[in-house]
């Protein structure tokens, strides 16, 4: 980092220039939009600073929700150096699972149906995480199924030929979905598993009656967003655990950094990488879940976007890392929130992919990734 | 206990092993010998179901291996100690053995291991929580061998165990490559120092070109005068 900013001020000798040609016009180009970006959004929040933290709120909802589809593409580039970018559209089934496991089955009322004397509040609950658990199975079924179909023959291919084929299954679970007697391919009002209460702080923290909006300058904040972050927290420490103390956890990180090796080892590394897979799906519909419970509309293109920004976190956060993941979507996440509060709405998905382009630019191995190796 | 017919490996279009056969029995130390290319790494690769031979047979203690997946062979008791030692390098010294000892599920017996890996290697023991990368040339070397000793293997393949180390260092691997077989691991060792490894090993086959061209007693390898000349540098 120093020597690129030193690059700036002083005539850049090729002999001494490290890092990607043309570093430096991404870091004056960062160091500048950084600076007007903080003065601006600065000013704004000091003038308001209520407003501030509410949209902060707002980011960290739609952060912890990339976080939990950003996992996944990062584990898998992890170990089989594969962008899925059908994972977005995995994260889709998910919500459109739990959307028909409600509305059609009424899953989500299971337990009251089945022992009518239980208490409302424990049936709702226990039917919520039914329907999560059903959407999570079904996304694991989904992804593993892509893995040994679409992307095993290709493992000793070219990296390209698998890249497209994920494109290609990324718009085949898109269009296929919006046929009408699938999907379909209208906007569909999402029905909630578990009713949504939400509360304003002013003197203390107060229910908002449902229908009416909050008072003005307050700061509110719904039961979905509280689940929403200890999900994504729940997960991230889970991940942790699983990759650093369980022993498949290990044969993850061994067979990522050498897969013939770890077959010495009597590793089953095609196991290994299912169970990456699938991992990161369940990951993927419980975000799915969580992102039409709060969005309260779903279609089959809803992946999309919060695929592709995910990817951009991942990328941010340093791709094959997983705390980088967590971070880099929290901070997707601000700046999606932030703009359409500041710049205008428009702009939301712009910002995404221009941190993208700064990203790849300046620092190619995200916040925390380390170096690319080539191994043999 | 092992017994490799006429065995033909191909990498593309080139011929590697061209029809190799050799056997290896139990409590013995067999090395093959031969030049840089000459298939010594690839004969050991194919054993161990990294690679796949086009043609020929593997029978490790009667039960062929050619079509068999390099994870399941580990299982049978082979363990092969790859060329470049390969260790994990983003995992810790104890993570690394303990990959060792994937395929074992009891964790009693795998203390028990662990703990004699450890007293085997103690350096190993005291860089226990360090990264696998972060070892010297000649640690790393150790922590591959404690590795592949985890799975408790009754034949143990070790490719260049010597290489780029100093000549204090080699003597100390071979002299646990002789202690291991003399706890009752069969050895086949693949190596480039051929006086080294000739002196500890019962008998031997020299590699070149993907064919075996001599075979024998150590001993009378190592007094060959083509032998002498071509890899003993005298």
């Amino acid at each position: 980092m120093p020597a690129s900013t030193v690059n700036t001020k002083a005539a850049p000798r090729p002999a001494a220039r490290r890092g990607p040609p043309l570093a430096w016009v991404g870091w004056v180009f960062l160091i500048l939009l950084a600076l007007v970006t903080v003065i601006y959004i600065g000013s704004k929040a000091w003038s308001n600073p209520i407003l501030f933290l509410q949209n902060f709120l707002d980011g960290l909802k739609l952060g912890f929700v990339y976080a939990l589809i950003a996992l996944g593409y990062t584990m898998v580039y992890g170990i089989v150096k594969l962008i899925n970018f059908a994972h977005g559209d995995v994260f889709m089934v998910g919500a459109f699972t739990s959307f028909y496991a409600v509305s059609r089955f009424n899953l989500h009322q299971w337990p009251l149906a089945l022992f009518p004397g239980i208490n409302p509040g424990l049936s709702i609950v226990i039917g919520s995480l039914t329907v999560v658990l059903l959407s999570m199975g079904v996304c694991v079924i989904l992804a593993v199924t892509i893995e040994r179909v679409a992307y095993k023959p290709l493992r000793d291919a070219p990296r390209i030929a698998a890249l497209i084929t994920a494109i290609g299954v990324s718009f085949f679970l898109e269009f296929f979905g919006a046929l009408p007697f699938v999907f379909s391919g209208r906007f569909i009002p999402y029905k909630s598993p578990f009713p949504t209460t939400a509360w304003y702080i002013q003197d203390g923290i107060h229910p908002i009656v449902s229908g009416t909006a909050s008072p003005d300058n307050t700061i509110s904040f719904s039961n979905i967003f509280l689940i929403i972050a200890a999900a994504s927290i729940l997960v991230q420490i889970l991940l942790q655990f699983i990759v650093k103390r369980t022993k498949v956890g290990i044969a993850m990180r061994a067979a990522s950094y050498d897969k013939s090796t770890a077959r010495l080892m009597g590793i089953n590394v095609d196991q290994i990488i299912s169970f990456t897979f699938a991992i990161g799906a369940a990951f993927a519909g419980l975000g799915g879940v969580l992102y039409a419970v709060a969005y309260s509309s779903i279609w089959t293109q809803l992946g999309i976007l919060p695929g592709l920004k995910a990817f951009v976190a991942a990328v941010l956060g340093g791709i094959g890392s997983i705390p980088g993941a967590f971070v880099g979507a929290l901070i997707m996440g601000q700046a999606e929130s932030l703009t359409m509060s500041y710049i205008s709405t428009p702009m939301r998905d712009a910002v995404a992919f221009t941190i993208l382009i700064i990203v790849l630019l300046v620092k190619p191995t995200g916040l925390f990734g380390e170096p690319a190796q080539e191994k043999a | 206990m092992l017994r490799v017919e006429n065995l033909h490996v191909f990498y593309g279009a080139i011929h590697a092993l061209q029809g190799v056969s050799f056997h290896v029995e139990k409590g013995e130390i067999v090395t093959l010998i031969g030049a840089n290319g000459a298939g010594k790494s690839t004969t050991l690769r194919t054993l161990s179901g990294i690679l796949r031979p086009r043609d020929g047979s593997i029978a490790l203690n009667g039960q062929e291996l050619t079509t068999m997946p390099a994870e399941k062979i580990v299982k049978l008791g082979m363990s092969h100690v790859p060329e470049g030692r390969r260790i994990f390098a983003p995992l810790t010294v104890k993570e690394n053995i303990m990959m060792g000892a994937y395929t074992r599920s009891d964790p009693a017996e795998i203390q028990t291991t662990l703990a004699r890996a450890y007293k085997s290697f103690p350096r190993l023991k005291e860089r226990e929580s360090q990264y696998g990368g972060t070892l010297s040339g000649g640690e790393q070397q150790m922590l591959a061998m404690a590795r592949a000793l985890m799975s408790q293997p009754s034949l143990l393949l070790l490719d260049e165990p010597s290489m780029g180390l100093s000549p204090i260092l080699v003597e100390e691997i071979f002299k646990i490559i002789v202690e291991i077989n003399k706890q009752g691991t069969t050895i086949l060792l693949v190596e480039q120092n051929a006086q080294m490894a000739l002196s500890i090993s019962n008998r031997a086959y020299v590699l070149e070109t993907g064919s075996i061209v001599l075979s024998g007693d150590a001993k009378e390898i190592a007094s060959n005068p083509d032998v002498k000349k071509a890899y003993l540098g005298i």
